[in-house]
């Protein structure tokens, strides 16, 4: 496995017993040991030593201490502040949070990572892709988080996020959004609600205008590009208009577009004959349509309902409900990159034989991709998967700057509610302590299986 | 590889196999779909940083009124406003501040663990083994857990809020990372180089100076792009530990979140300013960079 890739990137089993210019014969590793003396290796040693006892060593004895005293430091509480942690409303909240994180973003990156290392093998450009997904992890995640600020953007005019689901959205139903409207009906209008629609009493034909009054459209729905109301151009064509049949002020003729009123741009308009949508048209800014190419006869005309939903506007990502989520989005945007490189390398490290093979046999790539690339990257995946798993759990910049300080607690985990507690305010070392250390415990496991992993793969 | 195929031709071909009809086709069909998946991911990647870059370039009043892929329609909008606003409000101190937190620390951490990681990997001394795994251990240790301590420490004897109180953290915290790189890297060197320099009578210090240190190079480089990264986009460290004086750019940014919507400007010309030194960097010696993560991480 080792042989077939040649360079000091790969990982590979043994890489930590070669350097750049290792020898035809590697010394044995007991021959290395006849060094200088204890005294001058000490001397190496000190400062990395003395900077880690009392930067690193020493405050994690220190916090197990204090996680057991008040906020002040004076009256002893015992297991108090652990207890806090698994009681308060607000810090459970905090540990799902972290649990929806732990749960959600791995796997959705480890995934990604492999999909895009796998396909990135079948482009050319592949060297250019993997360098724009890879280039999040040279930013700072302060300044990802106003980047993902702007992309969450509520307003879909501002938001490149909701922008995009405006958009998609508005491609399958095109629909202005005339919630409430609702037809002028009574004896003098040709037209009646039907079923959420509106539709014109009797079947119309060509060269006879439609009018459609419209009343119940509040203000602010009204768009902001409606001109005043024209009575299509009389002509050979089915044609008609849609208009908001109410004069501002009051005055003018029900039924009739007078001079104020405003035409209902956007509108869908459909000519109708026995059931069947035979055509199809939109009102223009002063409310007029007109069916063109559409065969001579009568007509039932047709305002469908979806004129009459409100308009689509996206989603509140910054919201309470989806805040979290979000969030991922941006930490998935992040890291995907750091999954990709490693899992490529893997990749290039798999002998091609295996897979060439396989194919012979007539494996399909699916069945190869399934029973051979992926148990074989399985080390791999395992090493972006847990160092995830690390990172989620550490994760804190994201959340804190992505977050609106109105959501913050329901977006919530439990490295920033350390921050907070301790310094942001809450000004309680003893439960900021029990949240370090809780924080420890949760991170002991993958720093045991560093160790267990390393001392199998040094000897 | 980002880099393996930029850097190492012979690899692309070692791992490009000779592949047969079949397959050649499959591809040739799935080739096309690839392709405008791969182009619209890479357009999902790149389009966040494009949005900053395009909102700092253009007025608070023209990014209040509308998007800014606008700009495609209008790129006369475009204006360098923002930036000297941002620099005019004393912006290039936390620039500096960052400058000056993260070049002493990268120094100070290759200086420390390099003298450490010779001494783990070609000295013998009592306990050695023992002392290793544990720096492995504090690879992933929370910084949390040394906050509270160290700030009543710093508050202690003085250094509370100072740039050399941030420095010093951000090297304790780098350490166990740089020394688990560097030793890996160093027990590689052939013995018989160092042995022959001990032989002529060479000092421990002169073969680390000249033997040691020259052939570590490629790890060196490495370890020290991700040490820059790391400390220049840094907050955490820098919110707790950084008086107002001494700020990085990251924390005299957090500071302006909480009016987004009024300092969209600034935030924005901020964070695309503080960005570009890592990135520049980042695309100069992306080789380093991912030899250095490989070796992090794949343990």
């Amino acid at each position: 496995m080792t042989e077939k890739v040649d360079g000091p990137k790969a990982p590979r089993e043994d890489d930590t017993s070669r350097g750049p210019a290792s020898g035809p014969a590697e010394t044995p590793r007991t021959q290395r040991r006849l060094g200088p003396s204890p005294t001058v290796a000490i001397a190496f040693l000190l400062p990395a030593a003395l900077l880690l006892g009392i930067w690193v060593v020493y405050p994690i004895v220190y916090s197990i201490f204090r996680s057991l005293f008040d906020a002040t430091g004076s009256g002893f509480v015992g297991l108090g502040n652990y207890a806090t942690i698994f009681t308060d409303s607000g810090m459970l909240t905090t540990i799902r949070n972290n649990l929806i994180w732990v749960v959600v973003a791995p796997i959705v990156v480890t995934t990604l990572g492999l999909i895009f290392a796998v396909l990135t093998e079948r482009i050319k450009w592949a060297t250019a892709f993997k360098l724009i997904v890879f280039m999040p992890m040279a930013v700072s995640l302060m300044a990802a988080g106003v980047i993902f600020r702007l992309v969450y953007d509520e307003d879909p005019g501002k938001g490149v996020a909701n922008a995009i689901l405006t958009t998609v959205h508005d491609t399958f139903s095109s629909s202005q959004g005339y919630p409430d409207a609702r037809p002028r009906e009574g004896d003098q209008s040709g037209v009646v609600a039907d079923k959420g629609a509106i539709v014109t009493k009797q079947p119309v034909q060509s060269g006879q205008p439609v009018l459609i009054p419209i009343v119940g459209i509040k203000p602010n729905i009204m768009p902001s590009a409606a001109q005043p109301a024209k009575a299509a151009p009389p002509g050979n064509a089915l044609s008609g208009t849609v208009w908001f049949d109410f004069t501002p002020g009051g005055g003018g003729k029900n039924g009739t577009p007078d001079a104020t009123e405003k035409g209902l741009p956007g509108m869908t308009v459909e000519a109708v004959k026995d059931g069947q949508v035979a055509g199809t048209a939109t009102t223009a800014d002063d409310g007029s349509f007109r069916f063109d190419g559409l065969a001579a006869g009568s007509y039932v005309v047709r305002l469908p309902q979806s004129n009459f939903e409100a308009s689509y506007h996206g989603l509140t990502w910054l919201g309470p409900t989806l805040i979290t989520p979000a969030i991922i989005g941006a930490f998935v945007w992040v890291w995907a990159g750091f999954a990709m490189v490693l899992i490529a390398a893997g990749l290039a490290a798999i002998p091609r034989d295996s897979l060439e093979a396989a194919r012979i046999d007539g494996a399909t790539e699916w069945q190869v991709f399934r029973r051979i690339t992926v148990p074989l990257l399985s080390p791999v995946l395992l090493v972006v998967f847990v160092t995830m798993i690390i990172n989620t759990l550490k994760v804190f910049d994201l959340v804190f700057i992505i977050a609106p300080p109105s959501v913050q607690p329901q977006s919530n985990v439990v490295a920033l509610e350390m921050w907070r507690v301790s310094f942001g305010g809450g000004n309680n070392q003893g439960l900021g302590s029990a949240l370090a250390i809780f924080l420890l415990i949760l991170v002991l496991p993958f720093m045991i299986m560093n160790i267990r992993r390393f001392r199998r793969e040094d000897t | 590889m980002t880099t393996a195929t930029a850097s190492a031709p012979a690899e692309v071909h070692a791992g490009a196999p000779r592949r047969n009809v079949i397959t050649r086709i499959v591809d040739r069909l799935g080739g096309g779909a690839v392709q405008v998946v791969m182009v619209l991911l890479g357009l999902f990647w790149l389009v966040p940083t494009l949005g900053l870059m395009v909102v700092s370039l253009r007025s608070p009043a023209v990014n209040g009124a509308e998007g800014w892929w606008t700009v495609f329609t209008k790129p006369a909008e475009l204006t360098i406003e923002n930036y000297k606003n941002l620099l005019a409000s004393g912006f290039t101190s936390s620039f500096w501040n960052t400058v000056f937190i993260t070049v002493p620390t990268t120094v100070l951490v290759i200086g420390i663990a390099a003298m450490a990681a010779y001494a783990f990997a070609w000295m013998d001394f009592p306990g050695r083994d023992l002392s290793f795994l544990i720096v492995v251990g504090l690879l992933i240790v929370p910084i949390q857990i040394a906050l509270i301590p160290v700030a009543i420490f710093y508050g202690g004897v003085g250094i509370f809020g100072t740039i050399p109180g941030v420095v010093l953290f951000h090297v304790a915290f780098g350490l166990p990372f740089a020394i688990f790189l560097l030793r890996n890297f160093f027990v590689g060197i052939p013995a018989s180089l160092l042995e022959a320099a001990r032989m002529d009578g060479a000092s421990e210090v002169k073969i680390f100076v000249r033997v040691v240190f020259p052939l570590g190079k490629p790890a060196i480089a490495s370890l020290g792009i991700f040490q820059f990264l790391w400390v220049w986009n840094d907050m955490l460290i820098a919110l707790v530990f950084a008086d107002t004086d001494n700020q990085p750019m990251t924390k005299a940014l957090q500071s302006q979140m909480r009016q987004f919507g009024s300092n969209v400007d600034i935030l924005s010309s901020g964070a695309f300013l503080s960005l570009i030194i890592p990135l520049v960097l980042f695309f100069a010696f992306q080789r380093y960079f991912v030899q250095g993560m490989m070796a992090g991480s794949v343990k």
